[in-house]
């Protein structure tokens, strides 16, 4: 079974996921970075799926699990690379990614990271003064 | 018959799975799809066959080009003799599910296509056929 | 028609008859053809060109009748067809009728009845041979008749199509922001395309914010109000953020009378103000996060 490489950059793990992962890959991968969280006590990961052509319901879960497992061990997760007919057909599929952050590409997607986490500043009102 | 013509796949495990999704890729490259509309078709393909796989213990997935005169398409077929659906518009509701996913499988899938046809009855396994049409 | 073809059909005999007759008369044949030609076109087209073109078919139906061609599909007039059809195809894309098109083939006809008189007038059986000769000169003409519409729907959906991509510009409206002027009517294959657009020049440019303007949209139905918010929704999964703006009066009462959701997507007014929108955000990020360059 082939293993996605999960890379350490400074205080972020980044992942490119290269290949059409079968369910045990991504399962394999979920268990991988959390492992690697804890020893290298990172807090950010970046999940490239610029690669990917397809998204379906289990790569989605599967991504919201790895959101949702490094929440819980202090690290953020940011998806980022995601095309744009993948997101449409996501859409069209009713798959929302609720919990998921995302960035166009891995440079926006680090400085977002470098932002203290839910300071989303997409969904901030016009008044900077109401800006948490 | 070349991949591009399409193929009959068993459906035993996830790689099978991977399989089908590339299959059904290739012929819908090969009938001139627009790329969104193969990204959909293979993430219904996928959806479709891990059902196939899930629920129905396994089974087969048929990829063939679709051709109604008028217009090319990438017709699929899954079949399988699991236990089959009981309760349909139940199936279909989104968010239903009862193998621990999200529910978005055959309602989701069926968003994903232009036509889309089921055949099941308990005990007796289910087949469903899909088709995208180029536009 | 079929009937009609048999009593009038060109036998092998008739057959190799005109082609000696197109052979023995080309120069007069062509000439009155080309006058003919030339007179329907008002000299729209140059007497060289004319002449060229007629000269090309004359030889193409002397070399179908010499090749033995009985009718119109045979083996032999292969070559008359593709030049039937490389004729209709020009003539429609330089803009003359079907009328003036077929014609170009019927002028044959005349021309050669012509010849016919000037050899010693009409005989029974000359009368049966040109009846023959005439039908196949018919279905000449038909052909390039089908041809024609052919060519001109593949102008127009060419046309329709350099409509939408030039209706539907995605531009660079700041560092990181993009926007898309919506002008015209929305059908539900137009917004696919400015979606698909719009959210290719997002990942292309690496802008996280675009701003939808439909202040030239005069309605939105509720398809269209559907695709604009998948559209929304989509640019999010991307990690990107959509501005709406110039909603107009009766689209917001439209909206919200058919029921649709917009949520939490952001609206303004203008363009200008959904500009200010976005930098006061980016200018937010570059203070909070530290400096940023452009």
């Amino acid at each position: 079974m082939e293993r996605v490489p999960v890379l350490k950059i400074g205080d972020i793990l980044l992942v490119s996921i290269q290949i059409d992962m079968e369910d045990q890959v991504a399962l394999q991968l979920q268990e991988d970075l959390a492992d690697r969280i804890v020893a290298t006590g990172c807090h950010g990961v970046i999940i490239d799926i610029s690669a990917l052509d397809i998204v379906d319901s289990f790569v989605g879960r599967t991504l919201a699990t790895i959101a949702s497992i490094s929440r819980v061990l202090d690290a953020e997760t940011v998806v980022v690379g995601m095309r744009p007919a993948v997101a449409i057909t996501l859409v069209e599929l009713g798959l929302s990614l609720p919990g998921i952050r995302t960035a166009l590409n891995v440079e926006l997607g680090m400085e977002m990271l470098r932002r203290p986490p839910g300071d989303d500043l997409a969904f901030a009102d016009d008044d900077p003064a109401a800006v948490p | 018959m070349t991949a591009n013509d399409g193929g009959r796949i068993p459906v035993a495990s996830d790689q099978d799975v991977v399989r089908v999704r590339q299959l059904v890729r290739t012929v819908a490259v090969a009938v001139k799809l627009s790329l969104v509309d193969q990204t959909k078709v293979v993430t219904a393909a996928s959806e479709l066959a891990r059902n196939t796989l899930v629920y129905g213990g396994g089974g087969t997935v048929e990829v063939s080009r679709a051709d109604n005169g008028r217009r090319a398409g990438v017709r699929i077929v899954f079949t399988d003799q699991g236990p089959g659906i009981a309760d349909i518009d139940l199936a279909f509701t989104d968010g239903y599910t009862s193998g621990g996913g999200l529910g978005l499988g055959l309602s989701g899938a069926r968003r994903l296509v232009d036509e889309f046809d089921i055949d099941t009855a308990v005990g007796q396994g289910t087949t469903i056929t899909v088709t995208k049409w180029c536009r | 028609m079929d009937i009609g073809r048999q009593a009038v059909a060109l036998g092998s005999h008739e057959v190799s008859r005109f082609a000696e007759l197109l052979a023995q008369h080309e120069d007069a044949l062509v000439t009155t053809w080309t006058d003919q030609v030339a007179a329907t076109l008002r000299g729209r087209l140059s007497a060289a060109e004319l002449h060229r073109q007629t000269a090309e078919l004359h030889k193409g139906f002397r070399s179908a009748l010499e090749g033995g061609a009985t009718s119109l599909d045979a083996e032999a007039a292969g070559e008359l067809r593709a030049l039937l059809g490389d004729l209709s195809t020009s003539r429609a894309r330089q803009g003359f009728t079907a009328t003036e098109t077929a014609t170009s083939v019927y002028a044959l006809k005349d021309a050669v009845l012509r010849i016919l008189d000037d050899n010693g007038g009409a005989d029974a059986t000359t009368l049966r041979d040109y009846l023959g000769f005439s039908a196949f000169v018919d279905r000449a003409g038909l052909l390039t008749f089908d041809a024609y519409v052919r060519a001109r729907e593949e102008l127009i959906s060419d046309q329709a199509e350099q409509l939408l991509e030039l209706s539907t510009p995605v531009v660079k409206l700041w560092e990181g922001v993009v926007a898309v002027p919506l002008v015209g009517t929305l059908d539900s294959a137009r917004a696919q395309v400015v979606m698909e657009r719009l959210l290719q020049t997002l990942v292309d440019t690496g802008s996280p914010y675009a701003i939808i303007d439909i202040t030239g949209v005069p309605a939105v139905d509720t398809q269209v109000a559907q695709h604009i918010l998948k559209t929304v929704v989509a640019a999010r999964l991307m990690g990107a953020d959509c501005i709406i703006s110039g909603i107009r009066p009766q689209i917001a009462q439209t909206i919200v009378a058919l029921g649709i959701e917009f949520g939490d997507i952001a609206t303004k007014s203008s363009l200008a103000d959904a500009l200010r929108h976005v930098l006061r955000l980016t200018g937010e990020a570059a203070r909070r996060g530290g400096p940023r360059e452009g």
